[in-house]
């Protein structure tokens, strides 16, 4: 394979997770892969004197990680492979580390506000920076219409620089950043029960799914063994996270096409989700019940009992609204052949989750890069290919069913037995975690020091490889679109800015 | 759509809260939040949020106020998307190096009187993100906050229960005025 040692699943959920040091070959080999098509860009991050790349081999299902040591500059995977231009201009903007002819130099989360550059690499005072340039547009009677910072919803902060002609966008810009709190400089030197605390709060949506891929990091790099009470209650969890997200952007989506009926509806379930969540495991999103070694907070039958009658109301209530989603012509007459993501982009920017299946690229962590329980459950991985803001609701909606049907399986079968092993941060150790959350998959590579506490840990979220394409779906659309394009879409800001 | 309006209408609404203990509260703290509201600035309140750089868990909280089980609105309060039309601003997170001037200007931009809640724990001192470079640590450090509503992130309940303890809070700079 080219350039590096493939990792297999069972290896990659067993023990420590290999690396090989790559010559600056091998980087330039993996980059043509990538751009060829034949492999899919996972992970680009740096660290102290490094730059790392994880990548999937997605027809034998296995993995490798590359590192280039490097001081100063490093070959631009960009150059020839438009997904890692963002992570080589973080790269740039926490490490000092140089992508050499990368067609893209701007900074990226770095907005010259920090008081300091390259915070964790070779730090100095802060550099002036010049006022962000955006892309020029040429043509006939352009204007821009500058949205955010701050936007009229209650959601997360971004700036959005569109460029029209007339009512139709020719060009969409995203500028993000802004929620920048620099989680991974406080993830250095940091104990692993602060590590799960920050991972657990890297993205308030995906709570349990940022918390297992650490634990599983930290895990496959120890060597430890969860019990499997605690994989099964991992899963209840998972599924629940996905469950309330699905079922709160269903109703979203709908909204923003003025279908605020759905809105309720759904609103109601998800609100059922979380009140059932707080009662079985005692927060709403379960914050820290996740943790390296197993769960904190065991089932009892009077929660497992809560979260059986809300998987029976979420059964009988969800297919009338399916239904009335079918059924309104209004409503599909937005929805239906609005931002439409093409297949061929899809795959070459590796998009996970729900925005990945619409558009033809079938993959799914619990199922092509199997871990416990997944491993021994029946479950499908719904997927077509029209790629528009319908098809992603329709994965959506499938992929609520799934999780309804795990939940079943899951609370029939919960072994008996302990939920946490006790573990003892040893180092030197790398693992690597990789968790599907209800956005798609989620990567955290952890490496622990010789004193067990964590010398550099990254945490990329699907958003990533997502956000790049939400600027390519619109193109053609109408600004009033946006708002539905993009909630069909529901990007982390949060979990990409770090 | 027309079946299922009907049988809205027919059958027991969705809106109504299950008895019990916790929606029991959620009543009486609708209740007592507009016997104060009307005192004190007729019938309403707008809300502009400004999600400061948090983790996204308390935008998440502040949407579900307008879900059926809390229905924000019958109380007379509202979010509004603008920060002219507002006279709460509820500022979440630990306020990032980044949004430090668009919260400035969001400020700036919220018409007198006006009342700032910082929500969640981040929102107090920057939370578990504290002594971050890219922090400037807490709503306080940026612009003046007048209740703080701890919570990581806090549940719709405490929200709702904040916003009675800010019309409290706010009685004497209001009636000086």
């Amino acid at each position: 394979m080219d350039g590096f040692t493939p990792i297999t699943p069972e290896r990659l959920r067993s023990g420590p997770t290999p690396r090989r040091i790559a010559r600056r070959d091998d980087w330039a080999n993996a980059t043509e892969a990538l751009a060829a098509g034949r492999l899919t860009l996972l992970g680009l991050w740096g660290a102290r004197g490094a730059v790392h790349m994880a990548l999937l081999d997605e027809a034998s299902h296995s993995l490798g990680l590359l590192t280039l040591e490097t001081e100063a500059s490093f070959p631009s995977a960009a150059l020839h492979h438009a997904p890692a231009q963002r992570l080589e201009r973080t790269i740039t903007d926490l490490y000092g580390l140089r992508p050499e002819h990368s067609p893209d130099q701007r900074p990226w989360l770095d907005h010259g506000r920090w008081g300091v550059t390259h915070p964790l690499g070779p730090a100095g005072p802060q550099e002036p920076q010049p006022p962000y340039a955006f892309l020029p547009v040429e043509g006939e009677s352009l204007h821009q219409v500058p949205v955010g910072p701050v936007h009229a919803g209650i959601i997360e902060p971004g700036h959005f620089r569109f460029t029209g002609q007339g009512e139709t966008v020719v060009r969409l810009e995203e500028r993000l950043g802004y929620t920048h709190k620099g989680i991974e400089g406080l993830m250095t030197g940091a104990s692993l029960a602060r590590g799960a605390e920050l991972a657990g709060r890297t993205s308030g949506d995906s709570v349990v799914a940022y918390q297992w891929a650490f634990a599983q990091a930290a895990e496959a790099a120890l060597s430890v063994t969860v019990p499997p009470r605690a994989l099964h209650l991992r899963a209840v969890l998972a599924e629940v996270e996905r469950l309330a997200n699905h079922l709160g952007d269903i109703g979203a989506v709908c909204n923003d096409a003025a279908f605020a009926m759905m809105l309720a509806q759904c609103g109601a379930l998800r609100e059922s989700t979380l009140r059932a969540t707080a009662t079985a495991f005692g927060h709403r999103f379960a914050r820290d019940v996740i943790a390296p070694g197993g769960v904190t907070r065991d089932l009892t039958p009077a929660g497992a009992q809560g979260l059986r009658s809300l998987v029976a109301e979420v059964r009988a209530r969800l297919p009338r609204l399916i239904a009335l989603y079918d059924g309104t012509a209004s409503l599909q007459d937005r929805t239906v052949a609005t931002g439409t993501l093409a297949p061929a982009l899809a795959r070459r920017f590796g998009a996970g989750g729900f925005v990945g299946r619409a558009s033809g690229r079938d993959f799914d962590t619990r199922r092509d890069l199997p871990y416990a329980p997944y491993d021994g459950l029946a479950f499908t991985v719904p997927a077509r290919n029209d790629g528009d803001v319908n098809a992603r609701v329709w994965i959506r909606v499938r992929e609520a069913e799934q999780s309804l049907a795990l939940l079943s399986q899951l609370l029939d079968t919960l072994p008996n037995g302990p939920i946490l092993t006790p573990l003892t941060a040893t180092g030197p150790a790398e693992g690597l975690g990789l968790v599907e959350g209800f956005r798609g998959d989620i990567l955290v590579w952890l490496a622990l020091g010789p004193d067990g506490r964590i010398a550099r840990c990254h945490l990329r979220d699907p958003s990533w490889f997502q956000w790049p394409l939400l600027e390519a779906i619109i193109e053609g659309n109408i600004i009033a679109d946006f708002p539905l394009c993009n909630k069909s879409f529901n990007c982390a800001y949060s979990g990409h800015d770090l | 759509m027309r079946k299922f309006i009907l049988q809205g209408l027919t059958s027991r609404p969705l809106t109504e809260p299950a008895p019990g203990p916790a929606d029991a509260d959620i009543q009486e703290l609708g209740r007592a939040l507009q016997t104060r509201l009307r005192r004190r600035l007729g019938r309403s309140l707008s809300i502009r949020a400004v999600d400061a750089g948090s983790c996204n868990g308390c935008e998440l909280e502040l949407s579900a106020l307008s879900n059926p089980f809390y229905d924000l609105e019958r109380f007379g309060l509202h979010f509004v998307a603008s920060p002219r039309h507002a006279d709460v601003l509820m500022v979440t997170g630990p306020v990032t190096r980044n949004m430090r001037e668009a919260l400035e200007r969001t400020y700036a931009a919220t018409p007198d009187p006006k009342w700032v809640i910082a929500v969640g724990d981040c929102g107090k001192d920057g939370g578990c993100f504290k002594g971050s470079y890219a922090i400037c640590g807490g709503v306080g450090a940026v612009i003046p906050v007048d209740l703080h509503i701890p919570g990581c992130p806090p549940t719709p309940t405490a929200l709702l229960q904040g916003l009675i303890a800010l019309l409290d809070l706010s009685a004497p700079r209001r009636s000086a005025t």
